[in-house]
Protein backbone atom coordinates (compact mmCIF):
# COMPACT_ATOMS: atom_id res chain seq x y z
CA UNK A 1 0.00 0.00 0.00
CA UNK A 2 1.27 2.99 -1.34
CA UNK A 3 1.09 5.38 2.02
CA UNK A 4 2.09 8.05 0.19
CA UNK A 5 -1.12 8.77 -1.91
CA UNK A 6 -3.84 11.21 -1.53
CA UNK A 7 -6.35 8.81 -0.68
CA UNK A 8 -4.03 7.27 2.03
CA UNK A 9 -3.01 10.75 3.36
CA UNK A 10 -7.30 11.19 4.04
CA UNK A 11 -7.27 7.68 5.31
CA UNK A 12 -4.62 7.80 8.10
CA UNK A 13 -3.84 9.75 10.74
CA UNK A 14 -0.54 11.89 10.71
CA UNK A 15 2.17 9.54 12.31
CA UNK A 16 2.89 12.45 14.86
CA UNK A 17 -0.74 11.76 16.34
CA UNK A 18 -0.55 11.10 19.81
CA UNK A 19 -3.57 11.28 21.41
CA UNK A 20 -7.06 10.50 20.17
CA UNK A 21 -10.37 11.94 22.65
CA UNK A 22 -13.85 11.25 21.85
CA UNK A 23 -17.29 12.85 22.46
CA UNK A 24 -21.09 11.37 22.03
CA UNK A 25 -23.74 12.60 19.95
CA UNK A 26 -26.79 11.20 21.45
CA UNK A 27 -30.00 11.30 20.93
CA UNK A 28 -33.44 9.28 20.24
CA UNK A 29 -34.21 7.63 17.22
CA UNK A 30 -33.60 9.25 14.07
CA UNK A 31 -32.97 12.73 15.44
CA UNK A 32 -30.09 13.21 13.68
CA UNK A 33 -26.84 11.64 15.14
CA UNK A 34 -25.64 10.04 11.70
CA UNK A 35 -26.46 13.42 9.64
CA UNK A 36 -24.38 15.48 12.11
CA UNK A 37 -21.54 12.94 12.87
CA UNK A 38 -21.29 12.73 8.80
CA UNK A 39 -21.23 16.45 8.27
CA UNK A 40 -18.58 17.51 10.73
CA UNK A 41 -16.48 14.06 9.89
CA UNK A 42 -13.37 14.69 7.50
CA UNK A 43 -13.64 11.08 6.41
CA UNK A 44 -16.71 9.16 4.73
CA UNK A 45 -18.82 8.05 8.23
CA UNK A 46 -17.69 4.64 9.17
CA UNK A 47 -20.00 2.20 11.18
CA UNK A 48 -19.28 -0.86 12.70
CA UNK A 49 -21.20 -3.31 15.09
CA UNK A 50 -20.91 -3.58 18.69
CA UNK A 51 -22.38 -6.74 20.57
CA UNK A 52 -25.76 -6.72 22.57
CA UNK A 53 -25.92 -6.64 26.25
CA UNK A 54 -26.71 -10.03 27.75
CA UNK A 55 -29.44 -9.05 29.77
CA UNK A 56 -31.26 -7.71 26.34
CA UNK A 57 -30.76 -11.00 24.42
CA UNK A 58 -32.35 -12.96 27.72
CA UNK A 59 -35.32 -10.24 27.03
CA UNK A 60 -35.61 -11.35 23.15
CA UNK A 61 -35.40 -15.16 24.34
CA UNK A 62 -38.13 -14.40 26.55
CA UNK A 63 -39.96 -12.95 23.34
CA UNK A 64 -39.44 -16.08 21.72
CA UNK A 65 -37.22 -14.47 19.55
CA UNK A 66 -34.79 -17.17 18.17
CA UNK A 67 -32.51 -19.04 20.91
CA UNK A 68 -29.05 -18.30 20.25
CA UNK A 69 -28.59 -15.52 17.76
CA UNK A 70 -27.19 -12.19 19.05
CA UNK A 71 -27.83 -8.65 18.30
CA UNK A 72 -25.78 -5.76 17.94
CA UNK A 73 -26.09 -2.19 17.90
CA UNK A 74 -24.59 0.16 15.18
CA UNK A 75 -22.47 2.85 15.88
CA UNK A 76 -21.55 5.82 13.59
CA UNK A 77 -18.62 7.60 14.03
CA UNK A 78 -16.55 10.20 12.33
CA UNK A 79 -13.02 11.88 12.82
CA UNK A 80 -11.73 15.60 13.01
CA UNK A 81 -8.04 15.38 12.95
CA UNK A 82 -7.50 18.92 14.78
CA UNK A 83 -3.61 19.28 15.39
CA UNK A 84 -0.87 17.10 14.29
CA UNK A 85 -0.38 15.20 17.28
CA UNK A 86 -3.99 15.47 18.20
CA UNK A 87 -7.47 13.65 16.71
CA UNK A 88 -11.29 13.31 18.10
CA UNK A 89 -13.98 11.18 16.99
CA UNK A 90 -17.39 11.43 17.07
CA UNK A 91 -19.52 8.40 18.17
CA UNK A 92 -23.38 8.57 17.12
CA UNK A 93 -24.89 6.21 19.87
CA UNK A 94 -28.24 5.14 20.30
CA UNK A 95 -30.33 6.14 23.40
CA UNK A 96 -32.05 2.95 24.05
CA UNK A 97 -31.47 2.13 27.49
CA UNK A 98 -30.90 -1.56 27.20
CA UNK A 99 -27.46 -1.14 25.36
CA UNK A 100 -26.08 -1.03 28.47
CA UNK A 101 -22.47 -2.34 27.97
CA UNK A 102 -22.63 -0.42 24.68
CA UNK A 103 -22.43 2.74 27.13
CA UNK A 104 -20.55 1.95 29.33
CA UNK A 105 -17.35 1.23 26.30
CA UNK A 106 -18.71 4.43 24.98
CA UNK A 107 -18.92 6.90 27.77
CA UNK A 108 -15.33 5.27 28.75
CA UNK A 109 -12.85 8.20 28.35
CA UNK A 110 -15.26 10.84 26.59
CA UNK A 111 -15.01 14.25 27.21
CA UNK A 112 -18.20 14.88 27.02
CA UNK A 113 -22.06 14.48 25.21
CA UNK A 114 -23.79 16.47 22.60
CA UNK A 115 -27.56 15.68 22.82
CA UNK A 116 -29.42 16.18 20.18
CA UNK A 117 -33.24 16.79 20.72
CA UNK A 118 -36.05 17.31 18.41
CA UNK A 119 -38.49 19.45 20.36
CA UNK A 120 -41.65 18.32 18.95
CA UNK A 121 -40.38 14.48 20.43
CA UNK A 122 -39.44 15.84 23.62
CA UNK A 123 -40.84 12.90 25.70
CA UNK A 124 -37.97 10.43 23.78
CA UNK A 125 -35.31 12.73 24.94
CA UNK A 126 -35.81 11.93 29.10
CA UNK A 127 -34.76 8.04 28.88
CA UNK A 128 -31.54 9.44 26.77
CA UNK A 129 -30.53 12.51 29.55
CA UNK A 130 -31.12 9.43 31.85
CA UNK A 131 -28.40 7.50 30.50
CA UNK A 132 -25.94 10.40 29.87
CA UNK A 133 -26.16 11.21 33.34
CA UNK A 134 -26.00 7.56 34.71
CA UNK A 135 -22.66 7.30 33.16
CA UNK A 136 -21.75 11.06 34.52
CA UNK A 137 -21.28 12.16 31.31
CA UNK A 138 -21.04 16.23 31.05
CA UNK A 139 -23.49 17.53 28.14
CA UNK A 140 -25.23 20.50 26.16
CA UNK A 141 -28.12 19.85 24.49
CA UNK A 142 -28.44 20.94 20.56
CA UNK A 143 -32.08 21.65 19.54
CA UNK A 144 -32.10 19.92 15.86
CA UNK A 145 -35.14 21.63 14.32
CA UNK A 146 -37.05 19.50 12.43
CA UNK A 147 -40.32 21.91 11.35
CA UNK A 148 -38.77 25.30 10.53
CA UNK A 149 -42.11 26.93 11.12
CA UNK A 150 -42.28 25.50 15.10
CA UNK A 151 -41.00 28.30 17.45
CA UNK A 152 -39.74 26.74 20.78
CA UNK A 153 -38.46 29.24 23.34
CA UNK A 154 -35.33 28.12 24.99
CA UNK A 155 -36.55 28.43 28.58
CA UNK A 156 -39.85 26.18 27.75
CA UNK A 157 -37.20 23.64 26.63
CA UNK A 158 -34.99 24.21 29.96
CA UNK A 159 -38.29 23.57 31.91
CA UNK A 160 -39.78 20.48 29.98
CA UNK A 161 -35.98 18.98 30.19
CA UNK A 162 -35.63 19.89 33.77
CA UNK A 163 -31.82 21.17 32.65
CA UNK A 164 -29.63 22.81 34.80
CA UNK A 165 -29.43 26.60 34.43
CA UNK A 166 -25.54 26.52 32.79
CA UNK A 167 -26.58 23.66 30.53
CA UNK A 168 -26.08 24.91 27.19
CA UNK A 169 -28.67 24.77 24.70
CA UNK A 170 -28.43 25.84 21.05
CA UNK A 171 -30.48 25.73 18.34
CA UNK A 172 -28.64 23.56 15.44
CA UNK A 173 -29.51 22.27 11.96
CA UNK A 174 -27.06 18.56 11.83
CA UNK A 175 -27.04 18.89 7.98
CA UNK A 176 -25.14 22.38 7.87
CA UNK A 177 -21.51 22.47 9.02
CA UNK A 178 -21.21 25.74 10.29
CA UNK A 179 -24.31 25.20 13.16
CA UNK A 180 -23.07 21.79 13.80
CA UNK A 181 -19.98 23.04 14.18
CA UNK A 182 -20.97 25.42 16.65
CA UNK A 183 -23.10 22.89 18.62
CA UNK A 184 -19.81 20.87 18.97
CA UNK A 185 -17.83 23.83 20.63
CA UNK A 186 -20.16 24.88 22.49
CA UNK A 187 -20.10 21.83 24.68
CA UNK A 188 -16.56 21.67 24.65
CA UNK A 189 -16.56 25.14 25.96
CA UNK A 190 -18.83 24.06 28.65
CA UNK A 191 -17.16 20.87 29.17
CA UNK A 192 -13.78 23.46 30.10
CA UNK A 193 -15.72 25.45 32.15
CA UNK A 194 -16.61 22.09 34.12
CA UNK A 195 -12.89 21.06 34.67
CA UNK A 196 -10.94 22.68 37.14
CA UNK B 1 -28.14 -1.51 6.51
CA UNK B 2 -30.99 -1.40 8.60
CA UNK B 3 -34.18 0.83 8.55
CA UNK B 4 -33.62 1.79 11.88
CA UNK B 5 -29.61 1.95 11.64
CA UNK B 6 -29.78 0.69 15.54
CA UNK B 7 -30.25 -2.26 15.58
CA UNK B 8 -30.19 -5.75 13.96
CA UNK B 9 -30.78 -9.41 13.76
CA UNK B 10 -26.86 -10.38 13.16
CA UNK B 11 -27.00 -14.15 13.30
CA UNK B 12 -24.82 -15.05 10.10
CA UNK B 13 -22.05 -12.56 10.85
CA UNK B 14 -22.03 -14.03 14.52
CA UNK B 15 -21.31 -17.23 13.10
CA UNK B 16 -18.67 -15.59 10.57
CA UNK B 17 -17.29 -13.69 13.63
CA UNK B 18 -17.32 -17.42 15.42
CA UNK B 19 -14.94 -18.76 12.41
CA UNK B 20 -13.04 -15.73 12.35
CA UNK B 21 -11.85 -15.76 16.38
CA UNK B 22 -11.29 -19.64 16.18
CA UNK B 23 -14.30 -19.68 18.62
CA UNK B 24 -12.38 -18.13 21.74
CA UNK B 25 -14.07 -14.95 23.45
CA UNK B 26 -14.02 -11.51 22.56
CA UNK B 27 -11.94 -9.70 24.77
CA UNK B 28 -12.11 -7.19 27.09
CA UNK B 29 -12.77 -3.38 25.87
CA UNK B 30 -10.06 -1.71 28.26
CA UNK B 31 -6.72 -2.70 26.33
CA UNK B 32 -7.73 -1.45 22.88
CA UNK B 33 -10.80 0.98 23.32
CA UNK B 34 -12.50 1.81 20.16
CA UNK B 35 -10.27 4.97 20.20
CA UNK B 36 -6.97 3.73 20.88
CA UNK B 37 -4.81 4.18 17.77
CA UNK B 38 -2.62 1.24 16.21
CA UNK B 39 -0.61 0.92 13.51
CA UNK B 40 1.64 -2.41 12.80
CA UNK B 41 5.18 -1.90 13.92
CA UNK B 42 7.70 -1.33 11.16
CA UNK B 43 9.11 -4.52 9.17
CA UNK B 44 6.92 -6.73 10.78
CA UNK B 45 6.56 -10.32 8.96
CA UNK B 46 3.23 -11.29 7.79
CA UNK B 47 2.91 -14.86 9.80
CA UNK B 48 2.92 -18.14 7.40
CA UNK B 49 -0.67 -19.09 5.81
CA UNK B 50 -2.86 -15.96 7.27
CA UNK B 51 -6.46 -15.89 7.02
CA UNK B 52 -8.18 -13.49 4.84
CA UNK B 53 -8.75 -11.51 7.87
CA UNK B 54 -5.43 -11.47 9.08
CA UNK B 55 -4.15 -10.65 5.42
CA UNK B 56 -6.73 -7.62 5.39
CA UNK B 57 -5.67 -5.95 9.00
CA UNK B 58 -1.95 -6.63 8.01
CA UNK B 59 -2.65 -4.19 4.98
CA UNK B 60 -5.03 -1.71 6.62
CA UNK B 61 -2.77 -1.28 9.44
CA UNK B 62 0.42 -1.15 7.63
CA UNK B 63 -0.06 2.43 5.71
CA UNK B 64 0.11 4.31 8.86
CA UNK B 65 -2.26 5.05 12.39
CA UNK B 66 -5.95 4.37 12.74
CA UNK B 67 -8.23 4.06 15.83
CA UNK B 68 -9.45 0.30 16.58
CA UNK B 69 -13.00 1.55 16.00
CA UNK B 70 -12.17 2.92 12.13
CA UNK B 71 -10.07 -0.87 11.72
CA UNK B 72 -13.12 -2.48 12.35
CA UNK B 73 -15.32 0.05 10.56
CA UNK B 74 -12.45 -0.54 7.26
CA UNK B 75 -12.65 -4.25 7.15
CA UNK B 76 -16.54 -4.62 8.18
CA UNK B 77 -16.12 -6.39 11.20
CA UNK B 78 -17.42 -6.01 14.24
CA UNK B 79 -15.33 -3.76 16.88
CA UNK B 80 -14.77 -6.99 18.94
CA UNK B 81 -13.63 -9.13 16.49
CA UNK B 82 -11.43 -6.64 14.75
CA UNK B 83 -10.23 -6.17 18.81
CA UNK B 84 -9.44 -9.74 18.97
CA UNK B 85 -7.25 -10.03 15.69
CA UNK B 86 -5.65 -6.57 16.94
CA UNK B 87 -4.87 -8.47 20.47
CA UNK B 88 -3.00 -11.23 18.45
CA UNK B 89 -0.99 -9.08 16.45
CA UNK B 90 -0.61 -7.26 19.56
CA UNK B 91 0.44 -10.51 21.21
CA UNK B 92 3.23 -11.73 18.16
CA UNK B 93 4.63 -8.01 18.91
CA UNK B 94 3.72 -6.82 15.77
CA UNK B 95 1.24 -3.83 17.24
CA UNK B 96 2.32 -0.40 17.80
CA UNK B 97 -0.11 1.54 19.84
CA UNK B 98 -0.35 5.09 21.24
CA UNK B 99 -1.36 5.10 25.12
CA UNK B 100 -5.55 4.96 25.67
CA UNK B 101 -6.93 8.04 26.55
CA UNK B 102 -7.77 8.65 30.02
CA UNK B 103 -11.19 7.97 32.10
CA UNK B 104 -14.06 10.62 31.88
CA UNK B 105 -13.12 11.54 35.15
CA UNK B 106 -9.40 12.29 34.63
CA UNK B 107 -9.78 14.42 31.54
CA UNK B 108 -7.44 17.37 31.79
CA UNK B 109 -8.79 20.68 30.68
CA UNK B 110 -4.80 20.87 28.38
CA UNK B 111 -6.58 18.57 26.26
CA UNK B 112 -10.17 20.19 26.13
CA UNK B 113 -8.44 23.48 25.73
CA UNK B 114 -6.62 21.50 22.76
CA UNK B 115 -9.59 20.30 21.55
CA UNK B 116 -11.32 23.74 21.60
CA UNK B 117 -8.64 25.72 19.87
CA UNK B 118 -8.77 23.06 17.20
CA UNK B 119 -12.39 23.20 16.18
CA UNK B 120 -12.65 26.94 16.27
CA UNK B 121 -8.75 27.13 13.90
CA UNK B 122 -11.12 24.53 11.77
CA UNK B 123 -14.40 25.97 11.60
CA UNK B 124 -13.56 29.55 12.02
N1 LIG C 1 -34.90 19.33 8.85
C1 LIG C 1 -33.89 18.65 9.39
N2 LIG C 1 -33.76 17.33 9.10
C2 LIG C 1 -32.74 16.65 9.63
C3 LIG C 1 -31.80 17.28 10.51
N3 LIG C 1 -30.92 16.34 10.94
C4 LIG C 1 -31.28 15.18 10.36
N4 LIG C 1 -32.36 15.35 9.56
C5 LIG C 1 -33.04 14.29 8.79
O1 LIG C 1 -33.67 13.41 9.72
C6 LIG C 1 -33.55 12.04 9.32
C7 LIG C 1 -32.91 11.21 10.40
O2 LIG C 1 -31.57 11.63 10.60
P1 LIG C 1 -30.43 10.63 11.07
O3 LIG C 1 -29.16 11.42 11.07
O4 LIG C 1 -30.45 9.36 10.31
O5 LIG C 1 -30.90 10.35 12.55
P2 LIG C 1 -30.25 9.33 13.61
O6 LIG C 1 -30.41 9.97 14.94
O7 LIG C 1 -28.90 8.91 13.20
O8 LIG C 1 -31.27 8.13 13.46
P3 LIG C 1 -31.14 6.63 14.06
O9 LIG C 1 -29.70 6.25 13.97
O10 LIG C 1 -32.02 5.82 13.18
O11 LIG C 1 -31.66 6.73 15.45
C8 LIG C 1 -32.76 12.08 8.02
O12 LIG C 1 -33.67 12.00 6.97
C9 LIG C 1 -32.07 13.42 8.04
O13 LIG C 1 -31.82 13.92 6.75
C10 LIG C 1 -31.98 18.67 10.78
O14 LIG C 1 -31.21 19.29 11.52
N5 LIG C 1 -33.02 19.30 10.20
MG1 LIG D 1 -28.14 6.95 13.00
Amino acid sequence: MDSKSASAERLYLPDAVQRAAKILVVGHFAVGKTTLVGTLSEIPPLRTEEGMTQAAAQVDDLRGATGKTTTTVALDFGRLTLSDELVLYLFGTPGQQRFVELWEDLARGSLGALLLVDPARLADTFPVIDLVETYGLEYAVAVNSFDPHSQHAEDELREALDLLPDTPVIFCDARDEKSSARALITLVSHLLAHTA
Amino acid sequence: MTASGEEQQFSSGFVRSYVITGGRGLPDAEDLSLVTLVTLAPESQLPPNPSPEVRKIWDLCSGGYLSVAEVAGHLGLPVGVARLLLQDLNQQGHLLRRKAPPPAQLVSREILEEVLHGLQVRFG
